[in-house]
């Protein structure tokens, strides 16, 4: 909301104000800053001229001479008639002409015609056209710092030209300083609306703000309309029936007669250019004006076009076509609200105007539209029409009914005033349901607990008074009743924001709560955390990727047809198919991330991400999906493969309280190399048990296919990753430590070297190892696997350390050997492993 | 006797004096002191003397064995102390040489962030609560006092799954789920994820991450509202931050406001980060709507309590200067080791 503050001043003087006071106060009072831009403070040794002679450019035909009075104005090439040379190519100028002249020297606030704004303004000193001399330059009103879309019509193209009829007295102001002449010299605050303030689209609401906060009191508009000479009564040339009230709640129609289309007065000109919207003719810029003024839109039919002598406000019929201002055919629905004559639609209700009914040049008699229509349904017909006007902007946050009266007679009075027509008598107005302020029952005792304050109620009512609330009852209680212009205040917290925001927040005591609670997190978090940790200290590092992916992620890692990791969530209005399902899975966004970095040359990537995953569940009771946290580690380069990723796997699971973790061989699972994946696998709870599963699984690891690794642009590339079902994970998870006491008697460790077929696991000669040494076996590790020389084609030789040892004595040779050699011989019995030597 | 004994002794200390290493002082010894030894064969020889020649002797080849042997004993000593200082010599390394690092990994700038500001509220009594990304609609705007025709429903700016069924927009619908499953006192924060409808430029992104807060029990102030976010400001920024709360409009809190920190790169006197305004904007905040406290069954004369939400991409962008939005996306580990 644009608030020129020459023109809040028209209501509320604050002219002892500085524009930096008013900004700070406004926002402290609830009008948040979005910008405050100054016009004019660039701009210097520019003048009113008068264009006295125009001759021809002997040397180029779209070039002309003019001899421009610059009255008393000190200026460089002034000739023996105190005239000043400049040479213009601008095809608007004529003998007689009022312009603004930017001498020698001078500084110009816009850019040059054609050039991208500059900070600071552009420089204007004399120079040479086509070997004429000019001493100076006519500016244009975008040279003056105005954006094209508010440069008036009557001189978009070319120099700004001051007509005598539209700047008042402006023959006597030549030689004056232009800025000066004009008062162009101020400052334009840019006003954060928040939605439940639509009163403050308004100049006249941003003023009832500011005398709030400033604690002065304000002047209303005036819309005291002085004649009503027209030639009869509005109500003699036309009637108004409205067909749906649902969807307008007021319709007020005058007549104007004897209608001028001419040029708005400087002052009306300048303040909807501050404002923001481009003058165009008196009768169009009136409705702007008291649009911005109340914040009511207007609209203004011409009567001859207005068939019937009639105005029907009902729904269009299903796809009527409908040719709008902009030019543009629509196709209508029938819950679109219409303004019609007798025969035809001649507008689309609050939003834009037909192009039947315009006002031209030659129009005589003027209806005003000053009417209420309901938000919701010109935001749906806004919306369903791709059409958004100053007016729905306005519509669609809510307008006082009660606001379209003194909007047509503010109307009728700049009518009045400018000498634009002749106002009839009287208006017409229809008006169902009018609408009431709603009382309601307040409590200062209420407000003070909220706000931790004690403020009295002389406080309170003298503040709500400054927002024009009238105040009765007595006591604790306030029976308080708003300005129908506030619509936002029906409940007792809307009041008891009006009071904290004119007491001041920064006024407010700074305490803490007195609740007593402790800190603390929820299990699972807590274990994503520990694992975090845990991976960023082996070396990886974190990456967070989108919750939603492109469902072809799932193709590129090989996922086969019908497999659960298709079964996606999917957005009914993503930004794009990239984005359009919610993943399943991480390890699409992980070999993304992996390939992006590869494609960087970065040498070596050990990653994980910890994140959602979303799986449809038509059964949930909310309708939502399961979703569970997954972890994914991705890794290539430097000292990557299977085992460092299997380490990594082991590690974090142990850190997290899952020591018995088992690793089964899979080959039929896409994503992986058929050779170099395996499922990890826990021991079942009860409960699984008892429904026959041994065990349950926590994830996948392994080498990346090549083909899926390719299909990301990792071509050759030996990628590892692992996925993990976190749930499952933070399930199995024990964190509690439970102290071992150290041993008391020593160990005794036995080196072992067996020669086994090329397929067999060493987790099946560990397996073995395990429940033969059981009695007294520590533990058992793999130091070697060698295949080569002294050993077979086809076999390999495997090389464990046994550590044995009793907790309750030391154990005897004898004792040792008994378990060690019915291990071997249970080896060597069940999986063929002889014993070598080592 | 005597001059032979001073002989030996003498000839003893010059070859001694030589000796260069273990080897010749070893032979030395052998020489002297051994069983052959000149001294032994002396003693040996001791024999045919009468016995007072015999004490006499005795005693004399004894001083002089004792002094050969300290000085045997000295020069052991020596020669340790120099083997040892030349083996230090050859083991001498290159300490400008780089060290053996083993790496430590790097947790995500957004967790980073997110985790300093849970710790502040946690040290002030906050528990961390969750919710899921996929909310209904009920959660998400209906129990937050949205109208039914606010824009922020519109599939212009919410991503929808059923006509019920979306992905959160702001952390505020775990305010909803706290109040339907807890009982006062609350004092909670909840990080995680939201998403908008907005393409991703250097300051947009459709996801994104929040904060939130809520706080409710009997007699929570504005002032409390105020003093927690405060202090808040102070631990995360540093305590000579100042706060500054304006007015706003939230559906689910009223009053609410909207707060600003003292800018922390320069203090407030004005700079490229804070726009010369001296000051930044941090946070949305309120005290809770009652409608949104009725969702819970509280009696809402009884308790008041307050809300907040902050962005988390925001404040690691403005701590640490990161200009792109994209960048907590893009993961390139060049950025993300800048984290550690």
């Amino acid at each position: 909301m644009l608030v020129p503050v020459e023109w809040i001043n028209d209501y509320i003087d604050l002219s002892d104000v500085s524009t930096e006071e008013f900004c700070d106060r406004m926002i402290m009072s609830g009008s948040n800053l979005e910008t405050c831009d100054w016009f004019c403070t660039d701009a210097e040794n520019i003048v009113v001229g008068k264009i006295e002679k125009i001759e021809p450019h002997p040397d180029a035909d779209k070039l002309v001479i003019c001899r421009i009075n610059i009255g008393d104005a000190d200026a460089e090439g002034k000739d023996e008639n105190g005239l000043l040379q400049i040479v213009t190519g601008a095809p608007n100028v004529f003998e007689g002409a009022y312009v603004p002249v930017a001498l020698s020297g001078s500084h110009i606030p816009g850019p040059l015609h054609g050039q991208p704004k500059q900070e600071g303004g552009v420089k204007i000193t004399k120079g040479k056209l086509r070997g004429v001399v000019s001493y100076g330059m006519l500016c244009s009103a975008g040279e003056m710092g105005f954006e094209d879309k508010v440069v008036p019509i009557a001189h978009r193209e070319g120099i700004w030209i001051l007509d005598p009829e539209v700047y008042d007295g402006i023959e006597d102001k030549v030689g004056m300083d232009f800025v000066e002449a004009l008062e162009l010299k101020q400052a334009v605050v840019d006003f954060e609306i928040t939605p439940n303030r639509p009163d403050c689209l308004a100049q006249v609401g941003m003023a009832r703000e500011a005398a709030a906060t400033f604690g002065r009191s304000f002047q209303y508009p005036d819309t005291d309309i002085q004649n009503e000479n027209g030639e009869g009564a509005s109500s003699d040339y036309v009637s108004v029936e409205i067909k749906n009230p649902e969807s307008c709640k007021r319709y007020v129609a005058r007549i104007i007669t004897d209608v001028v289309i001419k040029q708005s007065p400087w002052w009306l000109q300048k303040r909807l250019m501050y404002a923001g919207m481009r003058p165009i003719n008196n009768i169009v810029d009136f409705t702007n004006f008291v649009m911005l003024e109340y914040g009511q839109p207007m609209h203004a039919f011409d009567i001859k076009e207005v068939h019937g002598g009639k105005i029907i406000v009902e729904n269009a019929k299903p796809g009527e076509k409908f040719i709008t201002l902009d030019e543009n055919e629509r196709t209508m629905e029938g819950d679109m609200l219409m303004i019609k004559d007798a025969e035809r639609s001649i507008g689309i209700a609050g939003v834009m105007g037909g192009l039947n009914s315009e006002i031209e040049e030659d129009t005589k008699t003027v209806i005003l539209e000053s009417a209420n229509f309901l938000g919701s349904s010109i935001r749906t017909t806004s919306k369903k029409l791709g059409l958004r006007t100053e007016a729905s902007a306005r519509f669609e946050k809510g307008i006082d009914p009660n606001l379209a009266e003194a909007a047509a007679d503010r109307f009728c009075r700049l009518v009045e005033m400018t000498g634009s027509g002749k106002v009839c008598k009287g208006s017409i107005d229809c008006y169902p349901n009018p609408e009431k302020a709603k009382t309601l029952d307040i409590r200062v005792s209420r407000i003070n607990y909220v706000l931790g304050i004690d403020l009295s109620r002389e406080e309170m009512v003298r503040m709500l008074e400054g927002l024009e609330i009238k105040v009765e009852g007595e006591g604790d209680i306030m029976t308080v009743t708003p300005p129908t212009i506030r619509q936002d205040l029906l409940e007792e917290e809307d009041y008891i924001e009006e009071i904290a925001r004119m007491y001041g927040y920064d006024k407010l005591p700074v305490t803490l709560p007195k609740s007593n609670t402790e800190a603390g997190k929820p299990r699972d978090r807590e274990l994503r955390d520990l694992a975090r940790d845990a991976l960023c200290g082996m070396g990886l590092n974190e990456i967070q990727t989108y919750s939603f992916v492109s469902p072809s992620g799932v193709d590129k890692i090989r996922i086969a047809e019908d497999s659960w990791e298709r079964a996606f969530v999917r957005i009914i209005n993503p930004l794009g198919e990239d984005t359009s399902v919610m993943r399943t899975v991480l390890t699409p966004n992980m070999l993304e991330v992996l390939a992006r970095n590869y494609s960087r040359n970065i040498e070596t990537v050990k990653a994980f991400e910890i994140g959602n995953t979303f799986m449809d569940n038509p059964i949930n009771p909310d309708k939502l999906p399961d979703e569970d946290y997954a972890l994914c580690i991705g890794m290539y380069g430097k000292g990557c493969d299977f085992y460092a990723l299997k380490g990594v796997i082991e590690e974090l699971l142990e850190n997290l309280g899952i020591k018995e973790t088992v690793f089964v061989a899979e080959s039929e699972y896409g994503v992986y190399h058929p050779g170099r994946c395996a499922r990890i696998l826990v021991e079942a709870s009860d409960a699984m048990k008892a429904a026959g599963e041994e065990y349950e699984e926590l994830g996948i690891m392994g080498e990346i296919h090549p083909d899926a690794a390719a299909n990301f642009g990792l071509d050759g590339v030996r990628v590892y990753c692992c996925e993990l079902m976190f749930g499952a994970v933070a399930r199995k998870a024990k964190t509690e430590i439970v102290y071992q006491p150290l041993p008391k008697y020593p160990s005794t460790s036995r080196d072992i070297a067996l020669l086994v077929d090329e397929e067999m696991e060493v987790g099946k000669i560990e397996d073995v190892i395990r429940e033969k040494g059981k009695s007294i076996l520590e533990s058992v590790r793999l130091f070697d696997v060698y295949r080569g020389k002294q050993v077979e084609e086809g076999k390999k030789s495997v090389a464990f350390t046994l550590v044995y040892r009793d907790k309750n004595k030391t154990l005897t040779d004898e004792e040792v050997a008994d378990v060690h050699e019915s291990v071997l011989e249970t080896l060597k019995e069940r999986l063929n492993a002889v014993l070598r030597d080592m | 006797m005597q001059d032979q004994l001073n002989k030996i002794l003498e000839q003893a200390k010059s070859q001694l004096e030589t000796a260069t290493d273990r080897a010749q002082a070893e032979e030395l010894r052998v020489k002297l002191l051994g069983k052959k030894g000149e001294l032994t064969q002396i003693l040996k020889g001791m024999g045919k003397l009468s016995p007072e020649e015999r004490k006499s002797t005795g005693q004399m080849v004894n001083g002089v064995k004792g002094q050969i042997e300290s000085l045997l004993e000295n020069k052991f000593e020596e020669l340790k102390a120099k083997a040892k200082e030349a083996q230090f010599k050859v083991e001498r390394i290159d300490v400008t040489e780089p060290g053996v690092r083993p790496k430590l990994g790097a947790r995500h700038p957004l967790t980073v962030t997110m985790e300093e500001i849970s710790k502040v509220f946690m040290n002030m009594g906050f528990s961390i609560v969750e919710g899921p990304e996929v909310e209904t609609v009920f959660n998400n705007f209906d129990a937050l006092n949205a109208s039914p025709d606010h824009p922020a429903r519109d599939m212009t700016d919410t991503f929808y799954i059923t006509e019920d069924v979306l992905l959160r927009t702001q952390t505020s619908p775990v305010q909803v789920r706290t109040l339907l499953k807890q009982k006062p006192p609350i004092k909670v924060i909840s990080p995680g994820r939201c998403f908008r409808c907005d393409t991703p430029d250097a300051t947009h992104s459709p996801m994104f991450h929040q904060i939130e807060g809520l706080v409710v029990d009997e007699g929570i102030t504005m002032a409390d509202l105020k003093g927690t976010l405060d202090s808040f400001a102070k631990q995360l920024f540093g305590p000579e931050t100042k706060t500054k709360f304006r007015p706003h409009h939230f559906p689910f809190t009223e009053p609410s406001a909207e707060v600003d920190v003292s800018c922390f790169k320069c203090g407030g006197k004005g700079c490229r980060v804070c726009k010369g305004s001296g000051w930044i904007e941090i946070l949305g905040c309120g005290m809770v709507h009652p409608n949104v406290l009725k969702v819970g069954g509280l009696d809402t004369e009884k308790y008041t309590g307050f809300a907040f939400g902050l962005g988390v991409e925001r404040v690691a962008m403005l701590k640490y200067g990161v200009d792109d939005i994209r960048l907590f996306y893009e993961n390139d580990m060049r950025f993300i080791e800048q984290f550690k």
